[in-house]
C-alpha cells in the first residue's frame, strides 16, 4: 500500500479557519436575535441601542471571512469539498449578515418608539415568531458546525411552522388595527417585526441548503409554499 | 468508444503493475490520467500503442479494443498500430535534423515522396502544432535550436503529421514554462476535435482544464473514471478526492 501521508497541512488548518469564523459570526447573528427579542418584549431601549450597535461587529466578520476565501482560492485552487468549504463560506456569511441586520432592524422598532408600543399579548405572538427564528438559526447553524444533513433537513422543515405562526400573527394584529384597538402606526411597526423575523427564519433556511450542499454537493431549494398561494 | 480497455493486466516480470483495469476512451474526447508517482500512468498508456511490447519480460493479458478490435491480436500490424495511436513524451525529443525533417519523418517511413504532397503536410502539421508562424522562416534550421515549449509542439506535430486517430501524452508538459504549457493546452483543447487524446498529467488543474473524462490510477489499480466535472466536484472515492485535494501525493 502507498504510504498515505498528510500533506497540506497549513492549507486543511486554513480552510477550518475560514469555517470556525463563518460558525462564531453565525452564534453573534443569533444572539443578536435573541437580545433584539428581548429589547423588544421588555421594550428595553438600551438593550435596543446595544443590539444596533454590536451589528457593526457582525459586518467587520463578514469582510474577514470574503478576504480569507478570495485569497484562498488564489492561492490553492481549491476543487471539491474543499471548493464548497469556500463556496458555502462566502454564502452562509451572507445570510449570516442579513439575519444580523434584521437583528437591528427589530432594535430599531423599540430604540425609535416614542411611547409604549409592547403588551403582554402583542409580546407573547411576537415572542413566539421570534423564539421560532432564533432557533432556526442556532440550528441552522449547528448543522453547519457538524455537517449535520439531518438536522439542516429539520431546518428546512421548520419553514413551514414559521409559516403558520407568522400568518397568525399577521391576523392578529390586523385584527387589532380592525377593532382600533391599536393605533394604526403602532401596528405597522409590529408587522414589519413580524416581517424581519419571518426573513430570519428564510435566511436560516438558506444556510441550512447551503449545509447541504457543502456535504453532498447537491443543490436543493425549498420551495416557497406561501408565496405560490397568495 | 473508440478505445475500450477491459481486464487489462500487467506484469513486468513478477512485478504486477496494472490491475484488472477497465476504462473506455470515448472518440474525440480527452481523458486524463492521474495519480501518484508510480501508480502506472504510463505503463497503462503504453499498452494503448503496445509501446510496453519493447520492455524485456513485459506479460499483458485482458484486451485493448481500438475501433472494436482487439491490438494485442497476434496479426495486428505494429507499424499501422503506431501510426494509427501515437505518443507524446514527457521531454521533448525532437531528431537532430531540421524542423521540416522532422515532421516529414513519418511520412517518408510510411513511403511518401511526393515533395508538393510532403510540404502541404508539414505546414498543415505545423499549423495545427501552432508552431507555423514561429517557425516558417527556418524549416531547414535544426530542430535543436528550438525552445523546449517549441520542440514539444514540434514533437505534436510530427505525431499529427501521420495523421493519427488516437494521440497518447505523457505528461507533456512537465519539462515546459507556463507560457508553453498553455500553449499546449490550447492545442490539446483545438486538435481534440480532429483525434482522440489521452493524456498523463500530475497537474491538477491542467487536467480540470482540458479533459473531458478524468481517470485516477492508484496502485496499479483504476480508483474510478468519470467526467472531469464530476471528478473535480464530486468524486466518488475518498481516496480521489484526497488525491486532487493534495491531501497525500
Ligand atoms: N520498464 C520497467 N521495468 C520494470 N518495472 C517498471 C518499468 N516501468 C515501470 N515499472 C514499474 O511499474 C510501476 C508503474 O510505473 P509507471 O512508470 O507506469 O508509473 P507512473 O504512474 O507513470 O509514475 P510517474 O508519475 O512517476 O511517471 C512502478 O512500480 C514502476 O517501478
Ligand atoms: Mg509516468
Amino acid at each position: 500500500m502507498l504510504d498515505v501521508q498528510k500533506t497540506r497541512q497549513e492549507y486543511i488548518h486554513e480552510l477550518a479557519a475560514v469555517q470556525d469564523k463563518v460558525y462564531q459570526m453565525g452564534l453573534k447573528a443569533e444572539n443578536a436575535v435573541r437580545q433584539a427579542m428581548q429589547a423588544l418584549v421588555t421594550e428595553d431601549r438600551a438593550l435596543a441601542a446595544k443590539v444596533m450597535k454590536e451589528d457593526d461587529v457582525i459586518d467587520d466578520m463578514i469582510i474577514d471571512v470574503e478576504d480569507d476565501c478570495i485569497l484562498l482560492i488564489a492561492k490553492q485552487q481549491p476543487i471539491a469539498h474543499d471548493l464548497r468549504v469556500i463556496a458555502t463560506g462566502f454564502k452562509i456569511s451572507t445570510d449570516i449578515e442579513r439575519i444580523g441586520d434584521h437583528a437591528f432592524d427589530v432594535a430599531r422598532v423599540i430604540a425609535k418608539a416614542d411611547d409604549k408600543i409592547m403588551d403582554g399579548e402583542r409580546a407573547a405572538l411576537l415572542k413566539e415568531l421570534g423564539d421560532c427564528a432564533a432557533q432556526m438559526v442556532e440550528m441552522a447553524m449547528q448543522a453547519y458546525r457538524e455537517g449535520n444533513i439531518r438536522l439542516a433537513d429539520d431546518v428546512r422543515h421548520m419553514d413551514a411552522k414559521m409559516d403558520d405562526i407568522f400568518k397568525r400573527t399577521f391576523y392578529s394584529l390586523s385584527q387589532f388595527i380592525n377593532s382600533k384597538s391599536m393605533h394604526p402606526e403602532t401596528a405597522t411597526s409590529l408587522l414589519f417585526i413580524a416581517r424581519f423575523l419571518e426573513r430570519i427564519g428564510d435566511h436560516a433556511v438558506n444556510i441550512a441548503e447551503w449545509v447541504i450542499y457543502l456535504e453532498t454537493a447537491e443543490r436543493i431549494h425549498t420551495k416557497k409554499a406561501r408565496y405560490a398561494k397568495d | 468508444m473508440k478505445i475500450n480497455v477491459e481486464k487489462l493486466n500487467l506484469f513486468y516480470g513478477e512485478h504486477q503493475a496494472l490491475f484488472d483495469v477497465d476504462l473506455p476512451v470515448p472518440e474525440h474526447q480527452v481523458v486524463a490520467l492521474i495519480g501518484p508517482s508510480g501508480c502506472g500512468k504510463s505503463t497503462f498508456l503504453r499498452t494503448l500503442n503496445r509501446m510496453n511490447d519493447l520492455i524485456d519480460g513485459v506479460r499483458i493479458d485482458g484486451s485493448v479494443r481500438l475501433d472494436g478490435e482487439d491490438i494485442y491480436d497476434p496479426d495486428t500490424d505494429l507499424v499501422e498500430l503506431r501510426k494509427r495511436v501515437g505518443m507524446v513524451f514527457q521531454r521533448p525529443n525532437p531528431f537532430p535534423m531540421s524542423i521540416y525533417d522532422n515532421v516529414a519523418y513519418g511520412c517518408r517511413v510510411h513511403g511518401l515522396k511526393d515533395k508538393k504532397r510532403l510540404d502541404e503536410i508539414v505546414e498543415s502539421s505545423l499549423r495545427g502544432a501552432a508552431l507555423w508562424d514561429e517557425v516558417k522562416d527556418r524549416l531547414n534550421a535544426s530542430a535543436m535550436g528550438m525552445s523546449g515549449g517549441q520542440q514539444q509542439r514540434l514533437c505534436i506535430a510530427r505525431v499529427m503529421a501521420v495523421s493519427p486517430e488516437v494521440v497518447l501524452m505523457d505528461e507533456p508538459c512537465s519539462a515546459l514554462d507556463p507560457i508553453s504549457t498553455m500553449k499546449i493546452e490550447e492545442l490539446v483543447s483545438e486538435i481534440k476535435k480532429d483525434f482522440t487524446i489521452v493524456m498523463v498529467t500530475h497537474n491538477m488543474q491542467q487536467a480540470a482544464r482540458v479533459s473531458d473524462y478524468t481517470a485516477f490510477f492508484l496502485n496499479g489499480k483504476l480508483i474510478e473514471h468519470d467526467k472531469t466535472d464530476v471528478i473535480f466536484t464530486k468524486p466518488h472515492d475518498k481516496k480521489t478526492e484526497d488525491y486532487i485535494t493534495g491531501r497525500f501525493g
